[in-house]
């Protein structure tokens, strides 16, 4: 740990002060806003892998389980936004209950299994019920508006997203040192040992999953609103795979790992345009390089170079 | 109603063929090095799209198919020397991102080299069906099966009767012990990645003049293979034929009773049913934890 845990966190801040006033076009903010709004749902997914120990290879279905919440329900039904945002989250923390549960009983990697199952049904419920989500075409968001206030451009967008991570850094700081967070180390340095001072280990691991989960989903309606419109791509393994890339690139179990991780993952296929027909093979040979000579993440490794530890 | 009862369980058996041999390859690999190969769907991809080029290209079809199972094979082996002997021992998330890198390669690879069309390779003798109690048998399916079954008890001989099959499930029983009694470790790992690559290779052959073949067709049939070993339970050989039999028919029956729209839902489903009601899977042993 370094002098002061927070630094980072004020380091993300003051960039984020200054990005508005510096990025030339709305190109460039767009894509802030969507680096932002992976940093956040990798914040998530980063607590369940690098502190449970577990991989979730279908957090795209939960994150397409808020979007569609907040395309579906304020459209055939008439919820307001925010309703149709809690709703989406509390169903996706419900729904990772119901899985998380009998699976963390059992010893191994079963939650990749049981979530990889998940997310594959997610999606094809969403690109077959086409009545309902515009199948594979997808369907327009309704705008979001708060007591008449409607928040649309890349202006509101962006502070609103900034916010949101500035909070989910902080939190995520907190919680690591409260008696939650160290319940969670432990888990993560030995399970057994954990069990015998006393944490109850599925309960802890089931906790995680949920609040990943809802983490997920708040952030799928988020995209959705921002975007204002959702696809079936959203939910599908692809995405799954990329956000746990994510995860395992900017380091496990480091918050500020978790940041790094989705900005670079975020602006990856912008740089890799320009390789034409070659971002697939560009991008699987990125993760394996990355992988193999940096088995631990990018910010652990450079930290532990640098002598600070984290 | 026979009829239609019978027609469903021979398309069930033939995908579930396909899907068997991928679980196959997931068994061991996994067995010899509790890697899940989350590249094995590429295999599966390369053997039919490989089938097609080399006997496009002019090739007699029994040459253009032995290429079309040697070249995964090498593939297979030069994943397991660059990627997966370097990190030997890392975390099991690095392994499957590896992995999963790995698939991306191919994938992309196959893409910018063959195109994005849909490829069909001519049925091994001929497209005539047989009739059965009034459904439709395609010869393919017969091929597809008999391969199959031919290469089950293949290995079975191997597993049990040979010396290498030996070394490589002592190595799948306990790494250490098997190094300690001399058993070169290296070579099994190397052994398993490519027959697991060939097995691949050889569903995705066989199985292309019935569904047709493009460069993405990996993925999914790769899951559903997974599914089909787990479901047989994940390290276990002959769980492995079962559950991807059992993948196949479970899933041509939903497609055809239930809704064909969710035809891929199905394997899924029942890998949730399995993890909630039987984890060790269907034909799994007992495990114990290691403190």
């Amino acid at each position: 740990m370094s002098k002061n845990p927070y630094l980072g966190l004020y380091i993300i801040m003051a960039v984020l002060l200054v990005l508005p006033f510096v990025l030339p076009n709305s190109f460039y903010v767009d894509l802030a806003i969507r680096m932002a709004i992976n940093a956040v749902i990798v914040l998530g997914l980063n607590l369940l892998i690098g502190f449970a120990g577990q991989i979730s290879l279908g957090h795209a279905g939960f994150l397409g389980f808020g979007a569609y919440a907040t395309a579906v329900l304020p459209t055939h039904f008439g919820w307001h936004p925010l309703l149709a945002m809690a709703a989406g989250a509390v169903a996706a923390g419900a729904l990772a209950a119901i899985v998380a549960r009998p699976i963390f009983k059992l010893k191994g990697h079963y939650l990749a299994m049981a979530t990889l199952g998940l997310g594959i049904i997610i999606n094809i419920v969403v690109r077959t019920e086409a009545q309902w989500t515009g199948g594979p075409d997808g369907m327009p968001v309704p705008a979001m508006s708060l007591a008449g206030f409607e928040i649309s451009g890349d202006k509101h967008w962006y502070w609103l997203v900034a916010l949101v991570l500035s909070v989910s850094v902080w939190a995520s700081l907190n919680m690591i040192n409260s008696p939650f967070g160290r319940a969670l180390r432990a888990l993560h340095g030995s399970e057994v040992a954990s069990k015998v001072v006393g944490v109850d280990v599925v309960r802890y691991k089931v906790a995680i999953f949920v609040l990943s989960a809802m983490f997920a989903s708040f952030m799928g309606s988020i995209t959705a609103h921002y975007v204002g419109f959702v696809t079936p791509n959203l939910a599908d393994f692809f995405h799954s795979i990329e956000l746990v890339t994510m995860v395992v690139i900017g380091g496990m179990a480091s918050v500020y790992g978790s940041v790094v991780g989705a900005v670079l993952l975020t602006a990856l296929p912008q740089a890799l345009t320009s390789f034409e027909g070659w971002e697939t093979v560009a991008f699987g040979a990125i993760l394996m390089l990355s992988m193999i000579f940096m088995p631990k993440g990018l910010v652990p490794t450079l930290s532990a170079r640098f002598g600070r530890g984290d | 109603m026979l009829a239609e009862f019978l027609q469903f369980l021979f398309s069930g058996i033939t995908v579930g063929a396909t899907y068997a041999l991928a679980a196959l390859g997931f068994t061991l690999i996994y067995n010899a090095s509790n890697v899940i190969n989350f590249a094995q769907g590429e295999f599966i991809m390369l053997g039919g799209m490989l089938a097609v080029y080399f006997s496009q290209a002019g090739l007699p079809l029994p040459v253009a198919l032995v290429l079309a199972i040697l070249v995964p094979a090498i593939v297979g082996v030069v994943l397991e020397k660059l990627a997966i002997e370097p990190v030997k021992g890392a975390e099991p998330v690095t392994l499957i991102i590896i992995t999963i890198g790995a698939s991306l390669v191919i994938r992309g690879l196959i893409q910018v080299w063959l195109g994005k069309n849909t490829f069909s390779l001519p049925a091994f003798s001929g497209d005539v069906p047989l009739q059965i109690l009034g459904a439709t048998l395609m010869p393919q399916s017969l091929w597809v099966l008999g391969i199959t079954a031919i290469v089950v008890v293949a290995l079975w001989y191997f597993f049990n009767r040979t010396l290498h099959g030996k070394a490589m499930l002592a190595t799948s029983f306990n790494r250490v012990a098997a190094e300690l009694v001399g058993i070169n470790t290296k070579w099994v790992l190397f052994l398993s990645f490519a027959m697991s690559a060939a097995l691949g290779a050889l569903g995705g052959i066989l199985v292309t003049p019935l569904t047709l073949t493009s460069y993405d067709v990996g993925i999914m049939l790769g899951l559903k293979g997974f599914v089909a070993a787990v479901v047989g339970g994940l390290g276990n050989g002959l769980g492995a034929v079962l559950g991807g039999l059992l993948v196949g028919i479970l899933e041509a029956m939903g497609a055809g009773y239930i809704s064909s729209a969710y035809k891929d839902a199905m394997p899924f489903v029942l890998i949730l049913l399995i993890l909630f009601f039987m984890p060790r899977g269907l034909f799994g042993g007992k495990s114990t934890d290691r403190v």
